[in-house]
């Protein structure tokens, strides 16, 4: 592969972070590991003694785990919609930050997944989903949904990469043999011929199509599994769009982080300008005010009309005894903030965005715990239980040792690709951007 | 442990056997519904022993898990040709007597606090008069819990009967979600069960053996239909609360009196619970009017933690009567 002037310097710049695994990331990756050693002590105990061990039951069936599930699908969006809108629209500025949103992407659809699984009371019946696959059923679809949405963006997310390990393949690395004959397999023979190129820019061109929809099917289908139910604060005909859009938005601001992270631990401050984080600010901005519109709408019509069981729960999330401060939270920092900061010229800038991002991000994980636990903790007909575990929902130290492996398993994930391929991609670059 | 093996399968071999005969016996009598009285006919059969010997006992002492073994997976499913089971709840007898949980706990081998029949304590609103208020499984006819199961373990029968299969099952608690009245639970831990019943092939219709990690509910006791009784809740009310029946048939029966199911629902005004969410029970309640009890009397006798459960309700009602 032959590199330009402008690709030779980024490819140099970023050659010590894939050749060298420091000290510091061995210790990174051990403390995430620890982490997941600690879940996985908690599925274990989980799957030996039964879902006892959790704060779940009969009224609360779901609780941090689909919260969790659908918080990581959520973040997925960074990729699909993100990086596939870009890509149509052809905006330049997006080249340095597409791997990290593609990256997002593919892990997030992988560790979502896992989180509905601990949910589900027999994971050895698990192959039953496609013994006995009901297609009338939610469920299904989600499988269905997630499955070709987690291959579709594996491809999108690989048809960005085979140029680089072509790069990477080409470079002469001080690296392992087997990291060599992988690249060499990974690059599938990329040369650089204008055929090749030809072929990747259409399927890339495809994929960044198919994503975008796909994405949006993931998310409705999901908001679905609640959307369908006669629960109130679920059955709402909004969900699917109102889950979508926070999804697109919780991914931004995940995208957000990542990038400053990154430009602050491998210093790519010339490749992640400042720019790129007002350009997603804005983005985030807009979002935000939907996400906000959408928030309204739901809880306005909900409380206006003042059904029984809708005003139940609506009197448990505003309540400032219950739920009520949380939901301030999500309000606070989940729309008004991200909003005000970008909007702010003073405070438009790379850090304070990604702080809010950060807020943001934590705000919609806990939207979705406000939307999952207190409907189920208003069932339509009373209660009249005094087991307390049965009646208000307290998530355990299982639950939580299995979330934040779940976290872990985030970071462990980008740690590691992070030494593997560069996050700045560098064969996407033309002499053009010399500039 | 073979010989132990051998001796198990031979007598299970012989207990089908024996649990065909029992179905010819009752099946001149008809099922259930038109039943009043609960033992029809009778008959001898003859059965090996544990110890090897034959014995000749009363068929009506044959217990029910025998019948499990007979049943396919489809006759599960099917259910009972001919068929359509429905239930009238007459809410004017209830006094929370419990005694009907306390016959389902048994039959299906349920702890204590796992009530797939519960009765709670309902008002209407804020002036109106508590009234206690019975609640198995509706079978709905639109049932949103068949809808969102995603491996099929769930299902309606012909004969009305939404059943569960545990075998099936794979937990996902969906079903439990979609249930707009909590009729469902979960086994959270392994279930306790005598070990005969364990090691018996799963049975939709019993719901035993109970598997952890899988959704169970009440089933109407098909089993028990099947020989000819009703099921164990309507047995055991002192006051005739539950009249089960067949809808094909036009009668329900409380095991005193057999009536004409379309001529209660009329003449009592019947109604099914939260009709206006389009589940279409296969329960009917007849309104709590002209009560045969206070509202007190099921209330003030019950043990602490049964009280509690109702204390909200039951102090601020209004104490008129």
């Amino acid at each position: 592969m032959e590199l330009n002037k402008y690709q030779q310097e980024i490819f140099e710049k970023q050659r010590p972070t894939i050749e060298t695994f420091t000290k510091k990331t061995w210790a990174w990756t051990i403390f995430f590991l620890l982490w997941i050693l600690l879940g996985g002590y908690a599925l274990y105990l989980q799957i030996a003694k039964g879902h006892s061990v959790t704060g779940m039951r009969d009224n609360v069936v779901w609780g941090l785990y689909i919260a969790n599930f659908i918080f990581f699908i959520g973040i997925s969006y960074a990729g699909a919609v993100i990086s596939g809108i870009l890509h149509i629209l052809n905006v330049e500025w997006r080249k340095p930050i597409i791997r990290i949103a593609e990256m997002i992407t593919v892990v997030a659809t992988i560790i979502g997944p896992v989180f509905i699984l601990l949910c589900v009371g027999r994971l050895d019946r698990l192959h039953h989903l496609f013994l006995y696959p009901r297609l009338q059923s939610p469920i299904t679809w989600d499988v269905l949904a997630i499955g070709t949405y987690f291959t579709g963006s594996v491809i999108f997310l690989y048809l960005a990469l085979i140029k680089d390990f072509a790069v990477y393949r080409d470079a002469k690395l001080n690296i392992p043999k087997w990291r060599q004959k992988l690249y060499r397999i990974l690059a599938i023979g990329y040369r650089g011929t204008p055929s090749q190129k030809k072929h990747i820019r259409v399927s890339t061109n495809l994929m960044a199509i198919m994503i975008i929809p796909l994405a949006i099917i993931v998310h409705s289908v999901l908001s679905w599994i609640f959307g369908m139910t006669l629960r109130p604060g679920w059955h709402s005909t909004i969900f699917g769009p109102y889950f979508v859009l926070a999804a697109i938005y919780s991914g931004t601001g995940v995208l957000i982080m990542a990038m400053w992270v990154y430009r602050k631990i491998y210093k790519l401050h010339s490749y992640l300008t400042d720019k790129h984080f007002i350009y997603l600010g804005y983005i985030m901005m807009v979002l935000g005010a939907a996400y906000g519109y959408f928030t309204f709408s739901e809880y306005l019509t909900d409380w206006f009309a003042s059904e029984k069981w809708d005003s139940e729960v609506i009197e448990k999330i505003f309540n400032p005894a219950k739920y009520g401060w949380w939901f301030l939270f999500t309000n606070v920092a989940g729309i008004l903030l991200p909003i005000l900061v970008v909007a702010i010229p003073k405070t438009r800038k790379p850090t304070p965005i990604a702080i809010v991002s950060f807020f943001m991000v934590i705000a919609l994980w806990v939207k979705r715990y406000l939307i999952i636990v207190p409907t189920l903790e208003s069932p339509l007909l009373p209660m009249q239980d005094i087991r307390p575990e049965y009646v208000k929902y307290s998530a355990t130290w299982v639950e939580w040792a299995l979330t934040f492996a779940g976290i872990a398993t985030f970071f462990l994930f980008f740690t590691i690709i992070s030494k593997f391929v560069t996050v700045i991609p560098i064969s996407e670059f033309g002499d053009e951007e010399k500039k | 442990m073979k010989q132990e093996e051998i001796t198990d399968k031979s007598r299970r071999e012989f207990l089908k056997t024996a649990a065909v005969a029992t179905i010819a016996a009752t099946a001149c009598g008809s099922l259930a519904c038109s039943c009043t009285s609960k033992h029809p006919v009778t008959d001898k059969v003859k059965l090996l022993s544990p110890e090897g010997e034959i014995v000749e006992i009363d068929s009506a002492y044959l217990n029910h898990q025998e019948h499990m073994a007979i049943l396919s997976k489809l006759e599960q499913r099917q259910g009972i040709a001919g068929k359509k089971f429905v239930m009238v709840v007459d809410l004017s007898r209830c006094k929370n007597a419990r005694k009907c949980i306390a016959a389902c706990q048994k039959w299906h081998y349920r702890p204590e606090e796992t009530e797939w029949l519960t009765v709670k304590l309902l008002k209407d609103s804020d002036k109106a008069a508590p009234y206690w208020f019975p609640k198995q499984c509706f079978h709905c006819d639109n049932p949103p819990c068949v809808k969102v199961c995603p491996v099929d373990a769930t299902f309606k029968r012909q004969d009305g009967l939404v059943l569960i299969d545990n075998d099936r099952c794979i937990g996902c608690k969906f079903c439990m979600a979609a249930c707009p009245y909590s009729t469902r639970v979960f086994n959270w831990d392994e279930p306790e069960m005598p070990m005969d019943i364990r090691n018996l092939a799963s049975n939709a219709e019993t719901n035993l053996p109970a598997k952890v990690g899988t959704v169970e509910k009440c089933d109407f006791c098909p089993d028990r239909s099947r020989e000819g009784l009703l099921p164990p809740c309507v047995e055991a009310c002192p006051n005739g609360v539950f009249y089960f029946g067949d809808e094909n048939e036009d009668t329900v029966t409380n095991g005193d009196e057999t009536v004409s199911f379309s001529q209660l629902i009329k003449d009592r005004a019947a109604y099914r619970y939260m009709e206006e969410l389009g589940t279409k029970p296969r329960v009917y309640y007849l309104p709590p009017k002209e009560r045969q009890f206070p509202v007190e009397r099921g209330y003030e006798n019950l043990p602490d933690k049964l009280k509690e459960r109702f204390k909200d309700v039951m102090e601020g009602s209004p104490k008129e009567k």
